[in-house]
C-alpha cells in the first residue's frame, strides 16, 4: 500500500508541473492591447497604476522563464499568489475565503448525485428491461441533456410567478446560520447533483448488471439470502468500486457547474470570484483561481485513487 | 496494393449505408429518432434565413412581450423580437460552433491519438502526463480564462473548445489505436517495409473510424452545451447574437417574470438538440462496437 501511495504521489509531480505551465502560458498570452484595455476599463490608470507599473505588477517585464520561476516559486515557497489589482488584497486570502463555499456546494451536490444515482441505477439493473428500468434510464439521459443553468433559471422564475416564492439571495456561512445556509445551498446542490447523477446512474447500472451475473451472487441466491441482503452486502459493494473512480472524473464537471450555480444563486464561492475577476480583468485572481481549481481536481483524483486502493484489494498489491 | 487504393464501388457503399440505416431504425429506434432530430436541427441551422418568419433583431415595440400565439409561436421578447426567429438563428450559431469545434476537436484527437498510440514510448509517456494535467481543468473554467484574455467571440470559442475537447478525446482514439496496432495486418505492413505515415493512413485510420464518428457526434452535443453555458455567463458570442444560452441570461432574465415563455423556448431547444445528439451518438456507438456499450 505504501509503495502504491508513493508511486501515485510521484506521478503527480509531472502532472502538477504541466498544469502550472498550462495556467502560466494561458494567462501570459495577454497581448499588449489587453493591457491598454485593462487600463481604460478599470480606470486604474488615473490614480494607482501607470502602464509600466501594471506590466511590472503582472510581471510581464521579465523574461518568460524568470517569470515562471518567480511565480511558481512564490506559490510553492510562500503561498504567494500575488495581489488583486483591483482590491489590492492578497489573492491567497481571497482564495482561502472562497474555497470552503465552493467546497460545500460541491460536496452537497455530490451527495445529492449519489443518493439519486445509486438507488435508481441498482434498481434499474435488478429489474432490467422492465418499465421501471426504462423510466430510470430515460430520466438519466434526459438529465444529461437539460442544462443546469436552464434549470436554475426556471427555478428562479416559475415559483416566483406561481407562488410568489424566490430563493434566498443573502449568503450566510454555515457557522453563522446553518439553517439559512442550507436553505440557500440546497437548491443549487439539487440542480447540480441531478445533472451529475446521470452518468453515475448509468455506470452503477452497467456494473450491477455485470456483478449480478457473477458466480458468487448465484451462490448467495442458492444460500437462500434475501434480495435486499444480496444487493446491499454482495452486489452493490463490488459494483460501486468503479463508481468511486467516476467521482474523480466528474470533479471538473462539478466545479464547472458550481461556477454557473454560484452565478445564478449569488453564492460567493470560487466561481463568482472568477467571474467577477474576469469582468474586471483582474489577472492575478484569474490565475490563482485557475491554478487552484486544477490542483483541487488533481487532489480529488489522488484521494479517489488512494481510496480505490483501500476498497479494492487487487489494486493494493499490484 | 493498387486494388486496395481504389475507392469502393458505389453500389456497395450505398448498400452498406442502407443496411446500416435499417439496423439503426430496427435496433435503436430512440437513437434513430435522435438522428432525425439531429438532421432537423442541422436543416434549421443551415436554412435559418429562409425559415425564420421575422428578422433576427427586428425590433417591434408594439408587440413587446407578447405570449405565444399564431403570429408569434414562441412569443416575443422585451424588444418585441420574435422568439421563434431568434431560436432558429440560435440554431444556426449552434450548428456553426458545434460542427466547427467538434470537427476541430476530432481532428486533434485523431492526430494526437494515432501518433501517441502508434508510436508509444517516451513521447507517449510525456504526452499522457500532459493530457492528465489538461484534463484537470474544467472545460468551462478554461474557456472563461481564455475569454478573459482574448475577449469573447466565435473564433476563439471554436478554437479553445476544439483544443480542449480534442486533447481530452485523444485518449479514446489512442486506446482504439493501441488495440488495432497489434493486429496481424499491421505487422504484415511493417514487415514489407511500408512507411509509418502509410501504415497510419492506410491501415490504422480506417480501422479506428467508428470511434472517430462516435466521438464527433457526441462532441457536437457537448460543444453546444458548453457554448450555451458560456453565453449564459455573458462570455460567449456577444449580443445581440441570438445564442440559446445568451437568450436565457442577462437582460432577458429580468423580463422572464412578465413573460415566462422567454425562459422556455431557448432552454427547450437546447435540451431537445442535446438529448437527440446524445441518443444518436449512443446508438451509433452500440451499433459500431458492442464492447463500447456503457462506456463514455
Amino acid at each position: 500500500m505504501q509503495a502504491y501511495i508513493a508511486r501515485r504521489l510521484l506521478a503527480l509531480i509531472p502532472t502538477l508541473f504541466f498544469a502550472s505551465l498550462i495556467v502560466f502560458v494561458t494567462v501570459r498570452l495577454i497581448p499588449g492591447n489587453v493591457i491598454d484595455l485593462m487600463l481604460s476599463q478599470n480606470d486604474i490608470s488615473a490614480d494607482k497604476f501607470s502602464r509600466d507599473q501594471l506590466i511590472a505588477a503582472l510581471g510581464l517585464d521579465k523574461p518568460m522563464w524568470e517569470q515562471y520561476g518567480r511565480w511558481a516559486g512564490g506559490i510553492l515557497l510562500h503561498g504567494d499568489f500575488g495581489r488583486s489589482l483591483w482590491q489590492n488584497t492578497p489573492v491567497a486570502e481571497l482564495l482561502a475565503a472562497r474555497l470552503p463555499v465552493t467546497f460545500q456546494l460541491g460536496l452537497m451536490a455530490l451527495i445529492v448525485a449519489l443518493t439519486v444515482a445509486i438507488p435508481i441505477g441498482a434498481y434499474s439493473a435488478m429489474r432490467q428491461d422492465t418499465t421501471g428500468d426504462y423510466v430510470g434510464r430515460s430520466f438519466s439521459i434526459l438529465m444529461l441533456a437539460v442544462p443546469s443553468f436552464w434549470m436554475g433559471t426556471m427555478v428562479m422564475v416559475f415559483p416566483s410567478i406561481w407562488w410568489g416564492w424566490s430563493p434566498e439571495v443573502k449568503y450566510l456561512a454555515f457557522h453563522q446560520d446553518p439553517v439559512h445556509n442550507l436553505k440557500m445551498m440546497i437548491l443549487p446542490a439539487i440542480i447540480l447533483g441531478t445533472s451529475l447523477s446521470a452518468v453515475t446512474m448509468r455506470l452503477t447500472r452497467t456494473m450491477m448488471l455485470e456483478v449480478l451475473r457473477q458466480d458468487y451472487i448465484r451462490t448467495a441466491w442458492a444460500k437462500g439470502l434475501s434480495e435486499q441482503r444480496i444487493v446491499s452486502r454482495h452486489a452493490l459493494r463490488n459494483a460501486l468500486i468503479p463508481v468511486v473512480t467516476l467521482i474523480g472524473l466528474q470533479a471538473p464537471l462539478l466545479i464547472g457547474g458550481a461556477v454557473i450555480m454560484e452565478q445564478i444563486f449569488v453564492i460567493p464561492g470560487m466561481g463568482l470570484l472568477l467571474l467577477d475577476a474576469v469582468y474586471q480583468r483582474d489577472y492575478p485572481i484569474i490565475t490563482g483561481v485557475f491554478l487552484i481549481v486544477g490542483v483541487a481536481v488533481m487532489v480529488i483524483n489522488l484521494l479517489v485513487d488512494l481510496s480505490y486502493g483501500l476498497l479494492d484489494p487487487k489494486v493494493r498489491y499490484r | 496494393m493498387a486494388t486496395i487504393a481504389q475507392p469502393l464501388p458505389r453500389a456497395r457503399t450505398a448498400g452498406h449505408t442502407r443496411r446500416f440505416l435499417g439496423r439503426l431504425f430496427r435496433e435503436k429506434p430512440l437513437g434513430a429518432i435522435g438522428g432525425v432530430v439531429f438532421l432537423a436541427f442541422l436543416f434549421c441551422g443551415i436554412f435559418a434565413d429562409l425559415l425564420a418568419p421575422y428578422g433576427v433583431n427586428q425590433i417591434n415595440p408594439i408587440n413587446r412581450l407578447k405570449p405565444p400565439s399564431w403570429a408569434f409561436p414562441f412569443g416575443t421578447d422585451n424588444l418585441g423580437r420574435d422568439m421563434l426567429s431568434r431560436c432558429l438563428y440560435g440554431a444556426q450559431l449552434s450548428v456553426i460552433i458545434g460542427f466547427c469545434a467538434a470537427g476541430l476537436a476530432t481532428l486533434i484527437s485523431v492526430l494526437l491519438g494515432i501518433v501517441t498510440g502508434y508510436l508509444g514510448g517516451k513521447i507517449d509517456l510525456i504526452a499522457q502526463r500532459f493530457v492528465d494535467a489538461w484534463q484537470s481543468f474544467p472545460d468551462l473554467i478554461v474557456l472563461i480564462v481564455v475569454v478573459s484574455v482574448v475577449g469573447p467571440g466565435m473564433p476563439q470559442i471554436i478554437v479553445t473548445l476544439g483544443l480542449l475537447l480534442g486533447i481530452a478525446g485523444s485518449r479514446i482514439i489512442r486506446s482504439a489505436v493501441v488495440s488495432v496496432r497489434e493486429n496481424m495486418y499491421v505487422h504484415a505492413a511493417q514487415s514489407i517495409g511500408a512507411s509509418t505515415p502509410r501504415i497510419l493512413w492506410r491501415h490504422i485510420l480506417p480501422n479506428v473510424l467508428p470511434p472517430i464518428i462516435v466521438l464527433f457526434t457526441t462532441r457536437v452535443g457537448v460543444v453546444i452545451l458548453i457554448e450555451s453555458a458560456l453565453s449564459f455567463l455573458g462570455l460567449g458570442v456577444p449580443p445581440p447574437a441570438p445564442t440559446w444560452g445568451g437568450m436565457l441570461s442577462g437582460s432577458g432574465r429580468s423580463y422572464m417574470f412578465q413573460g415566462p415563455w422567454l425562459a422556455l423556448a431557448p432552454g427547450l431547444c437546447l435540451t431537445i438538440v442535446v438529448y437527440a445528439t446524445n441518443m444518436f451518438g449512443d446508438a451509433l456507438r452500440d451499433l459500431f462496437d458492442p464492447r463500447m456499450r456503457g462506456s463514455r
